[in-house]
């Protein structure tokens, strides 16, 4: 990673967070043409977009922080594996249609308290991103809570399927509120939050949205963590030659 | 892109010499409520009916040494128009001869439908679009209050899909005439 004279926690920042926006709307996009119903198909295309834009935004900022000239683009399509900074529940595989939205539930329930915490950013382009990108994290945890809710507490069927994503993918979403040095400087200099806050607002959250929806979250689950620096399960390694395969095989191409 | 920008400019008249000298004279705060009237022209790339000022996407017009330059604002942070839009005014301020423009985009405040003005929400709801119900929460999708059906009126109405063809709007269903409708999400 760069280490020029710019603020490289602010540009961990902005790559963390423009990074768990993108491989997740990059995963939900496979589902364009494949959902269950038309409704949901437009509705996790819709989500992917506003991801895939509040993405362009955090990487369009963290080329400027870094101040190389790299674009969102150069950014989201010429970084090697180890070089993403996004944490590991979102690079998980779609599964099925129960495990893309528990992940999205488990995503968006985070995503929304943490965006509002960098509203209050002491960066003032942090918290416009944030501000913008709040108020789209607000109606994606309306309908991923609603979902995992009604299907949870649904048939025996979809309550099973459920309960399987979330034995799968629980264990992944400690590292979302795990907070490391990078973070620690962070809040030290008002750029972010405190996590052990947003963790305890999610942990409160989580035992009241799981006990509607008639699910058992494993809390002894040791955390699968290690995205944020850089350490990446297999799965993400199989979805950037996809996601990058233009940029790579016609280096510099545009519309 | 070129050849199409190029015709356009063709078809329309040019900035006349006197208004480029009254412009010179010092005009400039006329000079620029007259680029905002001819930017409420400019169609909304995926709702036609309703112009870039009307959504409130254009949140300034100001010159800076001789060059014009157009603030806008995204509405939803991956909507495809935004870069549409940003092309299709400066395709429109360069029709009508000024040749040096440079749009800016803004991020903060965000978008909020608050900002669509009365007159569009009139033409939205012409054009089978429910307007934004706006309310204390603005900023959560559900709408705030009862959403009129724009073909019959009726209140008795249903959201089936909070998401629909754009970013912006979300699938309704009319209980008493039964038509599916789109509703402006209230943002």
């Amino acid at each position: 990673m760069a280490t020029g004279k710019h603020d490289q926690t602010l540009f961990e920042l902005s790559l963390r967070m423009g990074d768990n926006a993108l491989i997740l709307g990059q995963r939900i996009s496979a589902w364009c043409g494949h959902a269950p119903v038309l409704e949901e198909d437009i509705a996790l295309a819709n989500v992917a977009l506003d991801l895939i834009g509040q993405a362009s935004l955090w990487l369009g900022f963290a080329g400027e922080i870094e101040g190389e000239g790299r674009t969102a683009d150069n950014l989201a399509f010429l970084r090697a594996d180890r070089e993403f900074r996004n944490c590991l529940l979102v690079e998980q595989p779609n599964g099925d249609f129960g495990h893309t939205l528990m992940r999205q539930f488990l995503f968006d329930a985070w995503h929304l308290p943490m965006l509002k915490a960098l509203t209050l950013s002491s960066d003032e382009r942090v918290a416009a991103i944030a501000a913008k990108s709040a108020k789209e994290a607000t109606y994606h945890l309306e309908r991923s809570e609603d979902f995992v809710i009604r299907l949870g507490d649904g048939s025996d069927e979809s309550h099973r399927r459920m309960q399987d994503a979330l034995d799968v993918l629980w264990p992944f979403a400690g590292e979302l509120t795990c907070a490391d040095e990078i973070d620690v400087a962070l809040a030290d200099k008002g750029l972010g939050p405190d996590l052990g806050a947003i963790g305890a607002e999610y942990k409160e959250y989580m035992e009241r949205m799981l006990k509607k929806a008639t699910l058992t979250a494993d809390w002894q689950a040791p955390i699968r963590k290690g995205g944020k620096v850089g350490d990446h399960s297999e799965a993400l390694g199989h979805l950037l030659p996809e996601m990058q395969w233009l940029q790579r095989s016609h280096p510099g191409a545009v519309w | 892109m070129a050849s199409a920008f190029s015709s356009r400019r063709c078809l329309v008249s040019i900035m006349t010499a006197a208004e480029k000298a009254g412009e010179a004279s010092g005009g400039q705060s006329s000079s620029v409520d007259r680029v905002w009237r001819w930017l409420e022209e400019v169609p909304d790339p995926e709702i036609p009916v309703v112009s870039v000022v009307d959504l409130g996407i254009v949140r300034d017009v100001s010159m800076e040494d001789g060059k014009y330059v157009v603030t806008v604002t995204p509405t939803y942070s991956g909507c495809p128009a935004t870069a549409v839009i940003s092309l299709d005014i400066e395709n429109a301020l360069h029709a009508r001869g000024l040749e040096d423009v440079r749009i800016e985009t803004r991020l903060s405040p965000a978008w909020t439908t608050a900002w669509i003005t009365d007159n569009a929400r009139e033409k939205l709801k012409n054009y089978g679009i429910a307007p934004p119900v706006e309310g204390a929460c603005v900023g959560a999708m559900k709408a705030a209050g009862p959403v009129a059906c724009p073909r019959c009126g009726s209140l008795n109405t249903v959201e089936t899909s909070r998401f629909g063809s754009t970013p912006c709007k979300a699938h309704w269903r009319c209980n008493d005439c039964l038509e599916p409708f789109d509703y402006f999400k209230s943002f």
